[in-house]
């Protein structure tokens, strides 16, 4: 519980083992401080907090050129790439695809990782340690790989499912979407499984008994007491997916060299690479800026929304 | 639920979670030909013969460019995550463990960098990169590998938990300095959150796609994952390469697996502590 609590409201600190005693930090104790924070807080700095406020620079520029042919120099332009962006229709066609995707892949994978964990906490399993690695070895396949595998699976020529690809084109324009969002699951199911599952094994076993005392079955129990128990990691993986889904970009980006029906704008991300290498770096900067502020809000409303109710 | 039930549901799936890659091992043992001519899921007479042939031919084709792009890989993810994982148990251990002036400022900030998605860091960096004249080098992935928000977040949890200030006040008296107490004594109490830190880092850089894609020209600078997807790009040109991006799939993911494997005892109670409690 103390995860989420830290993640969603950031002013309360978790309130852990004691701390150092106010007024008792040395001079030693406060140099060791910043030696400790230092490396990360330098790096932290060079590689999050620079580039963001760079790409934000760069996506208040815009190229200038003196005629057809002159010299390209850089100048202020406002917010022209946002208007750009704005009305750029592939890039929010992009952008509706990925919410679109995640609105029905995210509550799946999640519901398959909230059963699989409530099975593994129950006693009706045999191996359950068989179970847990078999469903979370494809975690360790990275995207690239899955989309090259599942790419050849899906393919009516080499899949071992001939009978099923040869009638249904996996990689056409209906479907590929949700071929995409079937790797994803396949990669991410299992490790959300395990967040969910160690979650379930920290409640403590009284409750089940009280509860088992009182004539609750082993559905009742699942529902009443361990599902509102586990909320707080299924909203952490929820917003992990989040994130995830508006990053697309090895799978659809992969499997381009299997269907034609992915082109270069299909996800956001793609859209970002697309136009980074035509290259527009200042159009690429502002588009990355409107997805990074964009998943940010989502995650964030996510939080806020989802924590309310959980309080209620 | 039956029992029955239970067993079925989980028995479905596991086939849909290890038949691809069963597949994959069957395929990695058959030549070109027969990949599409022979039982999809099951071996040939000669599979052992076939397998071997189709490692020498992974680890020969391009003067050995797919050993170097293992070597890439395990040096982007392996230090990577060794030293970055240092650095964010450090930093999350100051934010638990003492009290100074703007701590929740700086938590606040790694916080909000947990929800900054990496593939919209990468593009600036590859700006930033480019003025510096580094692109194209194993420093412009290795560098931005470093940073883990979440690691610290997840190293301030822990360290929070699982540390206790008595100990430290107990080493203080004993005259062991800050740091010293840290690497010897905090560190082995840490000892699951490091290995969780270190396994979802390491896999967080082994899978990165969007920075090397950017960043890199250079074949030979390529971690794993970005030179199967070039070769796997270029099948429709060169046939040949399909049962080498196949095998060198399989190849590539045993890494991962094994130190999952290996790791499993660490990993567990880590994620435990991570997620909720």
């Amino acid at each position: 519980m103390q995860a989420m609590s830290v993640i969603s409201t950031p002013a309360q600190a978790p309130k852990g083992a004691p701390l150092a005693r106010r007024n008792r930090t040395s001079g030693a104790q406060r140099r060791a401080v910043a030696l400790f924070i230092a490396p990360f807080g330098i790096l932290f700095l060079a590689f999050y907090a620079i580039p963001i406020v760079y790409a934000v620079v760069q996506s208040l520029l815009t190229v200038e050129r003196e005629g057809t042919f002159g010299k390209p120099r850089q100048v202020f332009g406002g917010f022209v790439q946002y208007e750009q962006v704005f009305q750029n229709t592939a890039f929010w066609e992009s952008v509706g695809r990925v919410l679109l995707f995640g609105v029905v892949q995210v509550p799946i994978m999640l519901g398959l990782a909230l059963l699989f964990a409530l099975l593994l906490d129950s006693p009706l399993l045999k191996g359950k340690k068989f179970f847990r690695l078999a469903f979370f070895a494809p975690y360790a396949v990275p995207g690239v790989i899955a989309a090259i595998m599942w790419g050849f699976l899906y393919s009516p020529s080499l899949s071992p499912f001939g009978a099923v690809t040869s009638n249904v084109d996996f990689l056409g324009g209906n479907l590929v979407l949700w071929a995409i969002a079937n790797i994803v699951t396949w990669v991410y199911v299992g490790y959300n499984m395990l967040i969910i599952y160690s979650s379930l094994l920290a409640i403590p076993t009284e409750i089940y008994e009280a509860a088992r005392l009182d004539g609750a079955s082993n559905i009742q129990i699942a529902w009443r007491i361990k599902i509102p128990l586990v909320i707080p990691a299924i909203i952490l993986t929820a917003v992990f997916s989040i994130i995830g889904t508006l990053q697309l970009l090895a799978e659809p980006q992969t499997l381009r060299s299997f269907s034609s029906a992915i082109n270069s704008t299909f996800t956001p991300n793609l859209a970002v690479y697309t136009t980074a290498s035509v290259p527009n770096y200042n159009l690429a900067a502002a588009f990355s800026v409107v997805l990074a502020l964009a998943t940010f809000i989502l995650s964030f409303v996510f939080l806020k929304s989802t924590q309310r109710k959980v309080t209620q | 639920m039956s029992r029955s039930a239970a067993m079925l549901i989980m028995g479905v799936f596991t086939l849909y979670f290890l038949t691809p890659i069963w597949w994959l091992l069957t395929t990695s043992t058959k030549t070109g030909g027969e990949i599409s001519s022979t039982a999809p899921l099951w071996f040939t007479a000669n599979s052992a013969g076939t397998f071997f042939t189709n490692l020498g031919r992974l680890f020969a084709y391009g003067d050995g460019l797919f050993g170097r792009w293992l070597l890439n890989s395990a040096l982007y993810a392996g230090v990577g995550a060794l030293i970055g994982t240092v650095i964010a148990a450090m930093c999350g251990y100051a934010l638990a463990k003492y009290e100074f002036r703007g701590r929740e400022a700086i938590f606040n900030i790694v916080l909000s960098g947990v929800l900054v998605p990496a593939t919209a860091l990468a593009l600036p960096l590859f700006l930033i990169f480019s003025r510096v004249e580094l692109t194209n080098t194993m420093w412009a992935v290795f560098l931005p590998s470093l940073v883990s928000p979440f690691g610290v977040y997840l190293a301030r949890i822990y360290a929070a938990a699982s540390v206790p200030g008595e100990l430290l006040e107990a080493a203080r008296l004993d005259g062991s300095g800050e740091i010293r107490t840290f690497f010897t004594v905090s560190t082995r109490l840490m000892a699951p959150a490091l290995v969780t830190i270190f396994l979802f880092q390491f896999v967080a850089i082994w899978n990165n796609f969007f920075l090397p894609l950017i960043m890199l020209r250079d074949q030979a600078l390529f971690p794993v994952t970005l030179g199967l997807y070039a070769w796997n790009s270029q099948i429709s040109q060169i046939p040949e390469l399909r049962s080498l991006v196949i095998v060198g799939a399989l190849v590539s993911i045993l890494p991962l697996i094994i130190a999952f494997l290996a790791l499993q005892r660490f990993w567990s109670s880590g994620l435990g502590a991570g997620g909720v409690k």
